[in-house]
């Protein structure tokens, strides 16, 4: 049924976000500390585990992946209430400092990628050596 | 009639929104079918139309909640607000290889950090340059160039006046506005194009909504990549900011 497969979604996000704010509580921070990734990891780990097991049917996935699949739409109603004047009416040094910090973002995913890349080649060849043989 | 029509989009705002936020994606995807032959994507020309709406929205209204602010439009605010924004993006962790996620971790990690000292130094460069000098007013700025969040976080922590907490959660608002625009158009040039990339570029970004917006209009399939890293990001800044960064600064700036 596709409940199912929502309320595997909906366990999973509560379950990750309380343990994102109590984890917040614990070390002192106003803030959710990784709400939405602990709950996409226990997604992800729910998911293989009853993959396995046989206990998701088509349906249980269409639960999730109808979410999944609305997630752009949220994501342009998200842009749609974001408060773009506020940005543009901060003023030349709030502007200067987000875009010189967009920049530094930006070059840096080449730099990263490079460092363990070889690393990541290696597990590659031996992950593909594995399957071949 | 307005009245009568206020009733039905307030008493079914969130309908209203499907209606609104779907129209404005077909419209979307017309355009890039038919001025750019595809080459922009629909979903990244719809995220800069909800932009550009949400602007003309302020400059009328004088709200600070772009079209949410426009009575008829409401619902927006439910559809585009955390609850459903987390429980999609919670969603999309469903077609993550596993395999590929442990490929990226320490790389993640490594982004992490990396994301947050290059922002906030960024940040506090920047101020530096516009006249200011003292340690709590560079730190307030520097945090917001990490998030919107980190910046008023630290600011109150550390007792800054409120237009440098007003700067500081604009110059967080600019990079997560930039990343949302320019992530499809710069992807490219940086290699931005498998889930171990991601991961990177969401660890070095960290605004939730720029990450997961930017990544959607290049790639859908890396969207829960970016996006697990990035939660992350905002709590590790929070934690950062009054503390760590802080000493660093007053060293500097005295």
């Amino acid at each position: 049924m596709i409940i199912y497969g929502v309320t595997l979604l909906a366990v999973c996000t509560l379950t990750g976000i309380t343990a994102g704010k109590i984890l917040g509580t614990l070390i002192g921070v106003p803030a959710n500390v990784g709400g939405v990734g602990i709950a996409m990891i226990l997604l992800i780990l729910a998911g293989s585990y009853l993959n396995k097991r046989g206990l998701i049917d088509v349906k249980t996935e269409q639960g999730v992946e109808f979410w999944s699949a609305i997630y752009i739409p949220v994501v342009v109603a998200m842009a749609a209430k974001q408060n773009v004047m506020g940005a543009l009416t901060g003023g030349p040094m709030a502007i200067t400092a987000g875009i010189t910090a967009v920049i530094c973002g930006f070059a840096l995913v080449p730099m990263l990628a490079r460092i363990g890349q070889n690393k990541a080649e290696e597990t590659e060849k031996t992950a593909s050596r594995a399957t071949s043989a | 009639m307005y009245d009568s029509l206020l009733h039905v989009t307030d008493k079914y705002n969130l309908v209203t929104a499907f209606a609104f936020i779907g129209v404005t994606m077909w419209f979307s995807y017309w355009l890039s079918g038919r001025f750019t032959k595809g080459r922009i994507h629909g979903s990244a020309i719809a995220i800069l139309l909800g932009l550009i709406m949400a602007y003309f929205s302020g400059v009328f209204t004088g709200g600070q909640k772009g079209l949410v602010d426009i009575p008829l439009l409401s619902g927006i605010g439910l559809l585009g607000g955390s609850m459903l924004r987390d429980f999609a993006i919670v969603a999309t962790g469903f077609g993550v290889n596993i395999e590929e996620l442990k490929r990226a971790g320490i790389s993640g990690i490594i982004a992490l950090a990396m994301g947050i000292f290059s922002s906030f130094f960024a940040g506090v460069t920047v101020a530096m340059a516009f006249g200011y000098t003292d340690a709590v007013s560079l730190t307030t700025i520097g945090a917001g160039a990490v998030t919107y969040i980190v910046g008023p976080v630290t600011g109150a922590a550390l007792g800054a006046s409120s237009e440098v907490m007003a700067l500081s959660i604009a110059a967080g608002l600019v990079k997560s506005i930039l990343v949302m625009i320019a992530t499809p158009f710069v992807a490219p040039m940086i290699g931005l194009n498998s889930p171990r990339t991601a991961v990177i570029f969401g660890g070095l970004m960290g605004t939730s909504s720029g990450v997961a917006a930017g990544l959607a209009a290049t790639d859908p399939k890396l969207v829960p990549y970016g996006c697990l890293t990035a939660a992350f990001y905002t709590a590790l800044g929070c934690l950062l900011g009054p503390s760590l960064l802080f000493i660093i600064m007053r060293a500097i700036a005295g």
